[in-house]
């Protein structure tokens, strides 16, 4: 990896952060089992990870396999973490 | 077509960010999620399209796969065992994270037989550790949160050395990694070094500071997403990954406040049994006890009600029950609240959702700061399955280990009614002086039971 590039990776990482922590802090305690759920889907984001990896091998090989489990797992997440937040914040009403 | 691609990815940055924001609101936190799962299809669809895939089946069906058990498992789960399954998938991320980092390396130093330069083997050691960690953590705590291994905290002699030392072996093994990359026996080593710590650090902490511990991991799984982001050179992998790590650094943050303790405080865990011990040399109290007789007529005859609930309630699944009441209140022009701690339940927000699947509206639950100046001018309050968020010894004993802690201040009102299964402590095992108080009165046996005698007996007033 050129140096370039890292330094554009870390100015993502670093304001990415920042934006998270100022936005984070204005969730309502109120929500913040959805929001643990939905962050949590979000973190499945793996799954680009996990198709690049699988997809760099046409071939049967350890890399692959270990691709394909990270794909299943990281879907697990991302399907699971959406549904429920979603049948949660389905159930805030206010009357 | 990398153009894009990378244009996919920003749309799909630009979602997740919208859609963190409209959780902000209430009312529009349904779109949000809506949105953050729009975002999450971009990114993978356009993945799809872009890499020149050789097995699509294989990439579909593994995908039809986990859709499938996600999707079976999000319906199927009971909102009590919430923060199980956040456990769960914390650790289902973790071990992806590890998943791709491995498929990384093997890739390059087996099948290509490429150097690994060093920035690439940093962020894939920082992915096997991280990762590893996520996923032997999140196992523990996700079997201590349903019970198939103690919530005791479990500690050992050296324990803290232990740890020391792995983390030292593990920042020397990574050198060796590096400098030797085609030998897979160091990435292994690596490997079941993270998996090991994962299930030291949770080991030690208690089921009351589970909270903060999820949080922690939640945390956690989003670094390992970023680190991720840094092995594949991707960016939306480290935007979502931040986003999520700031997200639970947040809310480990807010749990570590409400408990008044610090972060290493709790991760150094065995708080339980410190205090277990300190707690006999207590003066004995004298309870009182109510029944469901007159506990109604005491409900019939007020003018304002407060509901402090706590994990207790969630295991009696009392919360239905407590609705009922509330509707019985409201017809007698009762006022009727819910005072939430932060840390009741076992994860951030657990008691809101509990109360919001009852069906009672959101805007009778009430934060700590916002009612505490209430309690004085409140007539009953009714403490169900909580214990050490309302012991006013976090107020008046400098002696008691939760002593400075936030707490409810239910004791403030003119009678207090603590609904509760047997004399016992809480889960930080602190005996309540709040039980010896002149105006609290004691409704023993299982929440939903006694409750439930206790709307029937309104029903008929």
């Amino acid at each position: 990896m050129t140096l370039e590039s890292l330094i554009i990776l870390i100015y993502v990482l670093v304001l990415a952060s920042y934006l998270g922590f100022e936005l984070i802090t204005k969730v309502p305690p109120t929500l913040h089992t959805p929001l643990m759920s939905g962050s949590n889907a979000i973190s499945g984001i793996t799954i680009v990870g996990a198709l690049i990896a699988t997809s760099e091998l046409g071939y049967s090989t350890l890399s692959k396999w270990l691709g394909m489990m990270a794909l299943i797992l990281a879907t697990i997440n991302v399907v699971g973490g959406y549904a429920v937040t979603d049948r949660m914040l389905k159930m805030f009403k206010k009357k | 077509m990398t153009i894009a691609i990378q244009l996919a990815y920003l749309l799909a940055s630009i979602l997740f960010i919208m859609g963190i924001k409209l959780l902000g609101k209430t009312k529009d936190a349904r779109k949000g999620n809506m949105l953050s799962a729009i975002g999450m299809l971009v990114a993978i669809v356009a993945t799809l399209i872009t890499l020149d895939i050789l097995s699509f089946v294989e990439i579909f069906s593994c995908m039809l796969i986990g859709g499938a058990i996600g999707l079976y498992y999000a319906k199927k789960v009971e909102m009590t065992q919430i923060p199980e399954m956040v456990a769960l998938f914390n650790g289902f991320g973790g071990l992806a994270s590890l998943g791709v980092a491995l498929s990384d390396h093997f890739l390059k130093t087996a099948v290509l037989a490429v150097e690994i330069d060093p920035v690439n083997s940093i962020s894939i050691i920082a992915s096997v550790l991280i990762g590893g960690v996520t996923f032997t953590g999140s196992m523990v705590a996700w079997l201590k949160l349903n019970g198939k291994v103690s919530g005791q905290p479990i500690t050992f002699k050296g324990q803290h050395v232990l740890n020391l030392a792995l983390l030292i072996s593990f920042l020397v093994i990574s050198v060796f990694t590096f400098l030797y990359q085609s030998d897979p026996m160091y990435i292994t080593i690596l490997v079941v070094m993270a998996l090991l710590v994962g299930i030291l650090i949770v080991i030690p902490i208690g089921g009351a500071d589970m909270p903060v511990v999820i949080s922690l991991l939640n945390s956690y799984s989003g670094m390992a997403a970023c680190a991720t982001g840094f092995i594949l050179n991707n960016n939306v992998l480290i935007v979502a990954g931040s986003l999520v790590g700031a997200s639970g650094l947040i809310l480990t943050q807010i749990m570590c406040k409400a408990m008044n303790r610090s972060l290493t405080n709790v991760l150094l865990g065995g708080f339980g049994q410190t205090v277990a011990s300190g707690a006999q040399d207590g003066p004995s109290i004298v309870i009182k006890e109510i029944g469901v007789e007159e506990t109604a007529m005491l409900f019939d005859s007020v003018s304002s009600v407060i509901v402090v609930p706590g994990y207790g309630m969630a295991v009696a699944q009392a919360q239905h029950v407590i609705r009922e009441l509330m509707e019985q209140c409201e017809k007698r022009g009762i006022d009727f609240k819910f005072a939430i701690h932060p840390v009741a339940g076992r994860m951030p927000g657990h008691m809101n959702v509990l109360l919001a699947e009852a069906n009672i509206s959101y805007d009778k639950l009430i934060e700590m700061e916002a009612i505490n100046d209430e309690f004085p001018n409140t007539d009953l309050v009714l403490i169900v399955g909580a214990n050490d968020v309302v012991n006013p010894a976090a107020r008046t004993n400098p002696q008691s280990p939760i002593y400075g802690m936030p707490i409810l201040n239910a004791d403030k009102a003119k009678t207090v009614i603590v609904s509760k299964r047997s004399m016992g402590k809480g889960y930080a095992g602190v005996e309540n002086e709040l039980f010896g108080y002149p105006n609290c009165l004691m409704l023993f046996g299982d929440a939903k039971q006694t409750i439930t005698k206790v709307v029937s007996e309104m029903k008929e007033m």
